[in-house]
């Protein structure tokens, strides 16, 4: 038994003593203020040039593609969307913070690190449009993306269920003796689920290098933070769980990149983990099929317009002569054009062949799936018309 | 060859797995130094270290989690759930994740190395929280394997071929036989086959099926049975999913009568889907309606145990009103 938290190690009182919310401080590391002016110089990280443009184009590209693919859900050309905008800096200078051996297990607004990863517009919209061309066989809804050679686990719905795994996964890596950590990406929201519990936990008391990146943006769907906890935001949790724990602006791409550098630092020398709440705001609407306009009002969102992230930041790379307005005007325009070539390639790609519905169940398909893919072939077979993605192709 | 009991044939699985395999880890509620609540883990952690050997917070939900993204990390997680009436907690990571990962990636990441071992079944008096049989729900489950073994000899070679299989194996222990079942089992390295029963007796009048603690039950009503002149062919299915439909359906075809036999309740439960089957296939064969002795479709009650259970007796008369039918 460990000594530290054994009964007999506890201070006693003679006292009625209630331990309150709040006596615990817990601050917010923010380094740019509003106006992108950094608040103190000492503390801000190095990030070269480089790291500071790509982290910056990024997120343009992000936010642009939101907007496009929220106008293609509209115009009915894919069946779903979930923007991240207001969150860009929060996912993508985290992401930057990191090396690329580190896996990340995301929830599914976290498009900002797949794309500082290197993901393609082509491969998002293969995705999207559930395609042959899309790794993962067109078998889920938009934005459940994933990637082996980024190591961007696949995204499913179900909410928190990364988090354990994340444990169990930083666990395989220190095993294996692998310089290497995960990153576990969730919101405030899905931190009430029995998951988040049993995950820091475990990663806790196992010693496991990971990273746990909670973005508080304030809603989930239309359920404010008010609604969802009492305590003092998702930090004081995982103190509680004898975890390291950093709140940081999420809308400050040099805090959150800072935050993010010392917690992979510190989770790789000590095999812990370490939780980071990012303090930010989803100004997008939760998906396609949500309308905030019923749960929160203008003013409100117009507060968070003015902490914007990607202003704020390219406020502060002008201050360092590192903002080009005509290339980025260039750059946003031939992303624009690019993204909307692939839409019209990608939603001609036909889906993946009737024989990929029984494929990946298994290692190889048992004898009751390949039954049913015979019977299911004959009566595509017998109705063409009525099955037309895939009655042109079966053998 | 040495005599073991189940529990001994479990734990020399896990030693050969762990020794063949340094990426094999075994943890759950209280697995490590204490070496598991029956014992099937001892020594494992002394052996192989805390590294690969230990225990868990006590969250199920956070077992099969954890698991999960170890498993698809690459290493080899075999877990244990301490009792499966309490893997419940852990069905959201069963049926969605675990089950689905492979799917869902188009086969970019995979769970298939996870074992999930678990005590099963009742006759321990362990009322209703320590005998379920849950094994249909895990049936129902896409992307899942379910095996149960019925003696030590078979114990240790499923146990190995699940370790192994690339696949997520739910592997689910007899634990009324944990000690009462010993016989020989190879000290040798060796698998016995997923998705494939086990011809325990041949007989010429009506198949008894079942699984798990329940095949010695109807190994007993068949020889009550053979005293009155039927011959009964005895299967122990040993996969639940998939199941072994050619050994069955071969067998019925000859028989032409088949009773099945599980202690999960009735409705619903895994013969449902056996009969539905084999209905489909051996039509014209059946001399009789397929016969079902199960467990009644209440909780799993203490007091009332023997009589809730489908023990020899209920089988015998099933078997004579099958045949006489």
């Amino acid at each position: 038994m460990q000594d530290s938290n054994h009964l007999s190690d506890v201070q006693p009182t003679n006292s009625v003593c209630l331990i309150e919310n709040g006596l615990i401080e817990i601050p917010m590391l923010q380094l740019l203020d509003e106006n992108g002016h950094e608040t103190n110089k000492e503390q801000s990280p190095e990030i070269d040039a480089a790291t500071a443009k790509r982290i910056a184009a990024t997120m343009q590209y992000i936010r642009l593609l939101d907007e496009r693919m929220v106008g293609a859900q509209r115009q009915g050309r894919i069946s779903f969307y979930l923007a991240c905008t207001g969150e860009e800096a929060s996912t993508v200078a985290s992401a930057a913070a990191l090396s690329s051996d580190d896996m990340i297990m995301s929830q599914y607004r976290e498009q900002g690190a797949l794309a500082y990863r290197g993901y393609t517009t082509e491969q998002f919209m293969n995705q999207m449009f559930s395609n042959e061309l899309d790794p993962n066989k067109g078998r889920q809804m938009p934005i459940h993306y994933g990637d082996l050679a980024l190591n961007f686990m696949t995204i499913s719905s179900p909410l928190g269920t990364q988090i354990p795994q994340a444990a169990g996964y930083a666990y395989g890596q220190k095993m294996a003796a692998k310089p290497a950590l995960t990153i576990c990406y969730f919101g405030e929201g899905a931190a009430s689920e029995g998951d988040f519990h049993a995950g820091v936990n475990m990663a806790a008391v196992l010693n496991c290098p990971v990273i746990f990146f909670c973005r508080n943006n304030g809603y989930a769907i239309s359920t404010p933070v008010e609604e969802q906890f009492k305590g003092d935001g998702i930090a004081s949790r995982s103190i509680g769980y004898g975890v390291k724990t950093i709140r940081v602006d999420g809308n400050d791409v040099l805090a959150v990149f800072a935050a993010t550098k010392k917690a992979r630092e510190v989770a790789l020398a000590n095999n812990c983990p370490v939780l980071i709440e990012a303090m930010t705001y989803r100004l997008a609407a939760h998906s396609t099929s949500d309308d905030p306009s019923g749960y929160r009002s203008k003013s409100e969102e117009e507060k968070w317009h003015s902490k914007d992230p990607v202003e704020r930041f390219n406020r502060w790379l002008d201050s360092k002569g590192w903002f080009d307005k005509k290339a980025t005007d260039a750059y946003l325009e031939k992303s624009r054009s690019e993204i909307l070539a692939a839409v019209k390639k990608a939603e001609k790609v036909p889906v993946a062949n009737i024989d990929a519905i029984i494929e990946d169940v298994y290692d190889t398909p048992p004898w009751h799936l390949k039954e049913q893919l015979v019977e299911l072939k004959v009566h595509v077979a017998k109705y063409p018309e009525h099955y037309p993605k895939t009655s042109g192709r079966v053998k | 060859m040495a005599q073991m009991n189940l529990l001994q044939a479990i734990n020399n699985a896990l030693v050969t797995a762990m020794t063949d395999d340094e990426k094999v880890m075994v943890f759950g509620e209280d697995v490590g130094h204490f070496g598991g609540v029956f014992r099937a883990t001892s020594n494992l952690q002394q052996k192989f270290g805390k590294g690969r050997c230990f225990n868990t917070p006590l969250t199920e939900q956070g077992i099969i989690g954890f698991a999960n993204g170890l498993a698809s990390q690459g290493s080899v997680p075999v877990a244990e759930i301490q009792f499966s009436d309490y893997i419940f907690p852990a069905f959201d990571q069963i049926v969605n994740e675990t089950a689905k990962w492979r799917y869902r990636s188009g086969g970019q990441f995979t769970c298939g190395t996870l074992t999930i071992r678990t005590p099963y079944g009742g006759g321990i008096a362990g009322g209703l929280y320590h005998s379920q049989s849950p094994e249909a729900f895990f049936a129902h489950i896409p992307g899942m394997k379910v095996v149960i073994p019925r003696n030590p000899r078979q114990a240790k070679g499923l146990l190995l071929a699940s370790i192994r299989d690339d696949n997520p194996v739910l592997f689910m222990e007899p634990k009324r036989l944990y000690r009462a079942s010993v016989g020989d089992v190879p000290e040798t390295d060796y698998e016995l086959p997923l998705g494939k029963a086990d011809m325990v007796k041949e007989g010429t009048d009506i198949t008894l099926l079942a699984w798990g603690a329940q095949v010695e039950i109807i190994e007993k009503a068949a020889a009550m049975a053979q005293e009155i002149g039927v011959s009964c062919e005895v299967i122990d299915l040993q996969s639940i999913l998939p199941w072994d439909v050619e050994t069955i359906c071969g067998s019925v075809c000859k028989t032409g009568r088949l009773l099945i036999n599980h202690e999960a309740p009735l409705t619903g439960g895994f013969a449902s889907e056996i009969a539905a089957t084999v209905q489909e296939r051996c039509f014209l064969y059946l001399e009789s309606p397929i016969a079902r002795v199960c467990g009644l479709d209440t909780p799993f009650p203490l007091a009332h145990e023997k009589e809730y259970m489908p023990d020899h007796l209920k089988t015998f008369e099933a078997i004579k009103r099958t045949v006489d039918y």
